[in-house]
């Protein structure tokens, strides 16, 4: 059986955009929630019945053609360290990793198929893919949901369908959601525009990192809300054509930045290359909101190939439970932003300057077309 | 109003989308700097979400005051269901069916599943969402005094119910 650290060691390859064009769609998620029909909710059921869930669906799960060597673990038998960073993956949910006996945690070697056992529902499935992916995320998971229906008696109603802990997710059980990265958007002001109009179709938004209400990194999270009364299907066609609509937006407020205001645009990406290869002491809402800027300037041209996969990669890195198991002990605040600065620095200390000229030059009419 | 977190006069208003709740936040001008509600580039995302927007309001449906019941496969009550308005486990959609039809409404885009059904339980599916309808149907035929329609219907009706029945047996 695989163990933490050979899980933990290598970011999964939906983490930094592996094989995919991930420039504004980072990720595509899939979320299905089950639950079996003979046993109470987790959250209702006493140990022994949690325990008892944990029996009945453990050797189905394992079984799984896809969890071959699989690494698979009760939460009790992980460390709160070892937990946090599951979640700072999004391997696991937070109130997963708050569960204790009885909960367990099944993950694909390569970390794009992960199943939580006895979180709020007895199974929470999900399945991760770079960029704009929700189809081939959803494929994945419904044959893995068929294939365990084979072993586990599911509880359904023919009105309802999937019965679930909380009613928001009757229905199909699913949450479909992407991930973006719209710091164009942000920079010219229409970010709040392109959000409403997502929200008024009925989906939901809300920044990845961050409490309450803001948004750090650019980085936004749009999901259906509703389960119930529409296929899988059609959620995930609105969903699709939602998410590549906000995606062009994007696209197009990149180009039309470069074209009014150069010098604003190369000046944050400048000032971003020099703050985050030069500090010594960095907070996570700094890095987060440079390292935003660092990606954009990489999509843009301004910084070499590569540049998006690195920030991709930083933006797991710098989060706090990474950097205790990357040091190995518990750190205080400040220690964890030197950390940070630290290992920053390390990882772009070959990164050339921006080069803001090939920029103009691509702009200029008598420029040869690289191609052909 | 006071400040959610430390209970000072809050200054800071603030909507936000919570798993699909829409949660109005409350802050004092320490607290809502602390969490970086006042950063130029950390804005208020709800707040121009919903802001002019009209989505609609999720508004917690009071549940009705019945007498005390429990599911009896689970034990869970209907006092607990006020409480978490989550749910004990399956059978407890039947045991509180009212209720939670009570609670699902506006939640979703519509209240019947139409996605995916459990291998096996396909045609079972099916036909039972077909009964549905067509009761639906004689109701409102026997309502407008079809009574053509309504004995067509009802012939409809006993075939599938006798298919199941033979089925089952
Ligand atoms: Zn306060
Ligand atoms: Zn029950």
């Amino acid at each position: 059986m695989m163990r933490f650290s050979t899980l933990i060691r290598n970011p999964a390859d939906w983490m930094i955009g592996e094989g995919a064009d991930n420039a504004v769609v980072l990720t595509s998620r899939i979320r299905l929630a089950r639950n079996l029909k003979d046993q109470p909710f987790p959250g209702w059921a006493k140990k022994e019945q949690r325990r008892r869930a944990l029996e009945i669906m453990r050797p189905a799960v394992e079984a799984l053609p896809c969890m071959k060597d699989a690494f698979s673990q009760e939460l009790d038998d992980l460390t709160s360290v070892q937990k946090q960073v599951m979640v700072e993956r999004h391997l696991i949910s937070r109130e997963h990793a708050a569960r204790g006996e009885g909960s367990a945690a099944v993950i694909e070697r390569r970390q794009s198929v992960a199943l939580m056992l006895n979180e709020e529902d007895h199974l929470r499935m999900q399945s991760i893919r770079p960029g704009m992916a929700l189809r081939a995320a959803y494929d994945t998971l419904a044959a893995i949901d068929t294939e365990l229906e084979g072993e586990l008696e599911l509880a359904f109603d023919h009105e309802l369908g999937y019965l679930t802990t909380c009613p928001t997710n009757l229905g199909t059980g699913m949450r479909a959601s992407a991930m973006l990265h719209l710091p164009a958007l942000v920079l010219s002001d229409q970010i709040g525009q392109v959000l409403q109009a997502v929200n008024k179709i009925g989906l939901a938004v809300r920044g990845l990192y961050g409490e309450g209400t803001e948004s750090l990194g650019n980085l936004f999270q749009i999901s259906n809300q509703s389960t119930l009364g529409e296929s899988e299907e059609t959620i995930l066609r609105r969903l699709e054509r939602v998410i590549s609509q906000v995606a062009t937006h994007e696209r197009n407020a990149r180009d039309k930045l470069l074209e009014d205001d150069p010098a604003m645009v190369s000046d944050k990406i400048g000032r971003a290359y020099g703050v985050l290869r030069h500090a010594w002491i960095i907070d996570s809402k700094e890095a987060l909101n440079h390292l935003s800027l660092l990606r954009l300037g990489g999509d843009l041209g301004f910084l070499p190939e590569g540049t998006v996969k690195s920030c991709d990669a930083l933006l797991m890195d710098i989060q706090p439970a990474h950097l205790q198991l990357h040091s190995g002990r518990k750190l205080s605040p400040e220690e964890r932003d030197s950390i940070r600065a630290e290992i920053v620095r390390g990882r772009l200390q070959s990164l050339e300057p921006p080069d803001i000229r090939s920029i103009r030059k691509n702009d200029s009419p008598d420029q040869e077309p690289d191609m052909l | 109003m006071d400040c959610d977190i430390c209970g000072k006069k809050a200054k800071v208003h603030l909507t936000q989308l919570v798993g699909g709740e829409i949660k109005k936040i409350a802050l004092c001008n320490d607290c809502a700097k602390e969490k970086g509600v006042t950063d130029p580039t950390g804005f208020a995302l709800a707040e121009m979400l919903l802001g002019k927007s009209p989505g609609k309001p999720v508004v917690p449906v009071p549940l009705s005051s019945g007498p005390a019941r429990a599911c009896p496969t689970c034990g869970f009550t209907l006092d607990d269901l006020r409480r978490v308005r989550r749910f004990g486990c399956a059978d407890c959609y039947t045991t509180f069916r009212d209720e939670a039809l009570q609670m699902i409404r506006g939640m979703h885009k519509g209240n019947r599943h139409c996605g995916k059904v459990p291998e096996g339980l396909m045609e079972l599916h099916q036909r039972t969402q077909r009964l549905e309808e067509l009761r639906g149907r004689l109701d409102q035929a026997v309502i407008a005094e079809n009574y053509e329609e309504a004995a067509g219907l009802r012939d409809e009706i006993r075939q599938i119910e006798l298919a199941v029945a033979n089925r089952n047996s």
